[in-house]
């Protein structure tokens, strides 16, 4: 089982969109590295015969009558924004100048 | 004042129907208890004390009027900070969230407010519930009652230190790997995971969905059966919530006080005692199921060979499904929004990188790298897909044992409260409390940790686990409040009535 380096701990929290500092990539690599080798030994367990479990207690399809209920009102959904205008969030630019 | 908020949320809920208390008064008892002792204990992340004596005026008038909402009107409650509320704040324990206020209530919020209690305000606990001790809160650490220098267990160690320091009769908690139960078993107060899908999840802020479940948080088995059977039920705004109804619970609970055990098959699991677990944990673990023998029941030793791989398939699933459900917590809706210094108009992306970086703290951090790198290209099916079939394993295992015990009974956590500070900095350490925990959350059975006693070595309350098949509940309160009578008797009264946190004029120092 692969050790996670720095680099890789780096590359996971950008995916994460989390912006570690050099100091924190110091102090969480190691501890990740830990971890993951103490779970590492779940590879060697179960084999491919057993089915995977992604849900305790199975349940398909579930539906409900198609009748109106009550929702959030625009002001209610907006009230936690960090900035709104016009019933709508203002977030900040999503492009580039080069888009 | 003391006796008042000394007594069991039933026997609150006993004087206020013979019209020996009001719910104003009540109340009031509990916010000046809360007043006294948070300073040192730090419980609450928010005191709603104006709300909570106008639904309690409303209890009395209710009460007046004789238009009871609910066996339990009237009685205050506290809720733990990841359960949203409607008009009140829901931090999860995160700066990321400081501030909050949620436009509605969580499923299991809008069913305590339906039966009447008002709520007393929303308990400390991790960030985002992830962590057994409460010192992951971006609030500051709560205290364990039993000893200020100690962790309250976690992550609803407020909820559990509130509740066994008479802040609060009743509390509600979650729990994905043991944060009902292990803070429970640790400052010596009972606390219940129900069937997954047993109780709404609508409105709890999710950590990981095929694990979380609400439960409640109560000194007594009753009042748990009490308020399990106000909260629980289907719930049609979450999809994984179970349509049949559950059997009676408190009727369980009532049952199971009486003593009689006779036929009961009690399994007690070889894989959780022995190494790791503190002698005194394990001392009063063995009593109590001589005691439950003593009762009528027939032990039997079951082995669950795969529960040795559970800590491990728990920390790559629920990292895994904290990933994902983290991504939320982007700046854009609600919450945090900082911008990085020094760009000038910054891109949504940079907001967003520079706000999750400074609104989580560590453990978050950790789990949510941990998650993305188990899901990631390469590592998905070594890490994730086999994390999956342990989980299958696991419930293989608990079916094949409840082919032979009707409960399934262990330690609850494998030491006593040890040190703030002792194991923040150690993840490893902190995750084995959890050890005898998780299983039932990685198959969906119910389980219940209730006090066994204090540890010899240091005096601390030490817990005992009680397992059941999924929608067998009712077998934990039966259980339950059959041990608690019996220790209970032991005791000469409650274990918390004795306890330095208890209010003067309960037999506690202060």
């Amino acid at each position: 089982m692969p050790e996670i380096t720095r680099e890789e701990v780096a590359h996971m929290a950008d995916l994460a969109r989390i912006d570690l500092s050099d100091a924190e990539l110091d102090h969480l690599a190691p501890q990740l590295s830990v971890i993951l080798e103490s779970v590492a030994s779940i590879s060697e367990i179960a084999t491919d015969d057993i089915p995977p479990t992604s849900h305790p207690i199975e349940m398909t399809n579930v539906f409900r009558d198609d009748v109106v209920q009550p929702g959030l009102s625009a002001e209610q959904a907006l009230s936690g924004a960090p900035q709104a205008e016009q019933q709508r969030f203002v977030v900040p630019r999503i492009l580039g100048d080069e888009q | 004042m003391s006796a008042k908020i000394g007594a069991s949320a039933a026997e609150m809920a006993q004087a206020l129907a013979a019209g020996e208390t009001t719910s104003v008064d009540l109340t009031q008892a509990h916010l000046e208890r809360i007043d006294a002792v948070d300073g040192g204990l730090n419980a609450f992340l928010h005191v709603a004390a104006e709300s909570a004596l106008a639904d309690a005026a409303a209890s009395d008038e209710r009460r007046r009027a004789g238009q009871v909402s609910s066996a339990l009107d009237g009685v205050p409650v506290a809720v733990k900070d990841v359960l949203t509320t409607q008009g009140m704040p829901t931090t999860c324990g995160s700066k990321i969230l400081q501030g909050w206020v949620p436009p509605y209530d969580a499923t299991v919020v809008a069913r305590l407010k339906a039966g009447g209690l008002p709520i007393l305000g929303k308990t400390n606990m991790d960030e985002f519930a992830m962590g057994s001790s409460t010192e992951h809160s971006a609030y500051g650490p709560t205290r364990n009652p039993w000893d200020l220098d100690r962790i309250p267990g976690g992550s609803g160690g407020g909820s559990a230190a509130a509740v066994a320091a008479f802040e609060a009769p009743l509390a509600l908690g979650t729990d994905t790997g043991g944060s009902i139960r292990q803070p429970g078993a640790v400052t010596g107060t009972v606390g219940v995971k129900p069937t997954y899908g047993g109780i709404s999840r609508y409105g709890l802020v999710a950590m990981a969905n095929s694990l979380d479940q609400v439960g409640p948080v109560t000194r007594t088995v009753l009042d748990s059966a009490l308020l399990h059977e106000l909260i629980g039920g289907h719930d049609q705004l979450d999809s994984t919530s179970i349509s049949e109804s559950m059997p009676g619970l408190v009727t369980a609970a009532q049952k199971g006080a009486l003593g009689d055990l006779t036929g009961l098959r009690i399994g007690v699991i070889t894989e959780l005692q022995g190494e790791g677990y503190q002698q005194g944990v394990l001392a009063r673990f063995n009593e109590a199921v001589d005691l439950l023998v003593a009762a009528g029941a027939k032990r039997v030793e079951v082995s669950c060979p795969s529960f040795t791989h559970a800590l491990a398939a728990y920390y790559l699933i629920m990292p895994s499904e904290a990933s994902s459900n983290l991504a939320r917590f982007d700046a854009m809706r609600y919450g945090l929004r900082l911008a990085p210094e020094g760009v000038a108009d910054p891109s949504a992306e940079q907001v967003m990188r520079t706000t999750r970086d400074a609104g989580f703290g560590d453990e978050v951090k950790r789990r949510i790298i941990l998650g993305t790198y188990a899901l990631s290209t390469g590592y998905y099916d070594a890490f994730y897909g086999q994390a999956q079939r342990i989980r299958t394993l696991i419930t293989r295992d608990f079916n094949a044992a409840f082919e032979q015990a009707d409960v399934l009974v262990s330690p609850t956590s494998p030491t006593t409260a040890f040190k703030i500070g002792e194991k923040l900095d150690d993840p490893l350490s902190m995750y084995l409390q959890d050890v005898a925990t998780i299983p039932a959350n990685l198959a969906g059975v119910p389980g219940m940790s209730l006090p066994s006693g204090v540890a010899d070595e240091d005096g601390l309350p030490t817990g005992l686990q009680i397992l059941a098949p999924a929608m067998a509940d009712d077998r934990l309160y039966f259980v339950g409040a059959a041990l608690e009578a019996m220790l209970e008797a032991q005791w000469g009264g409650s274990l918390l009535a004795n306890a330095p946190s208890a209010p003067t004029g309960m037999g506690g120092q202060s």
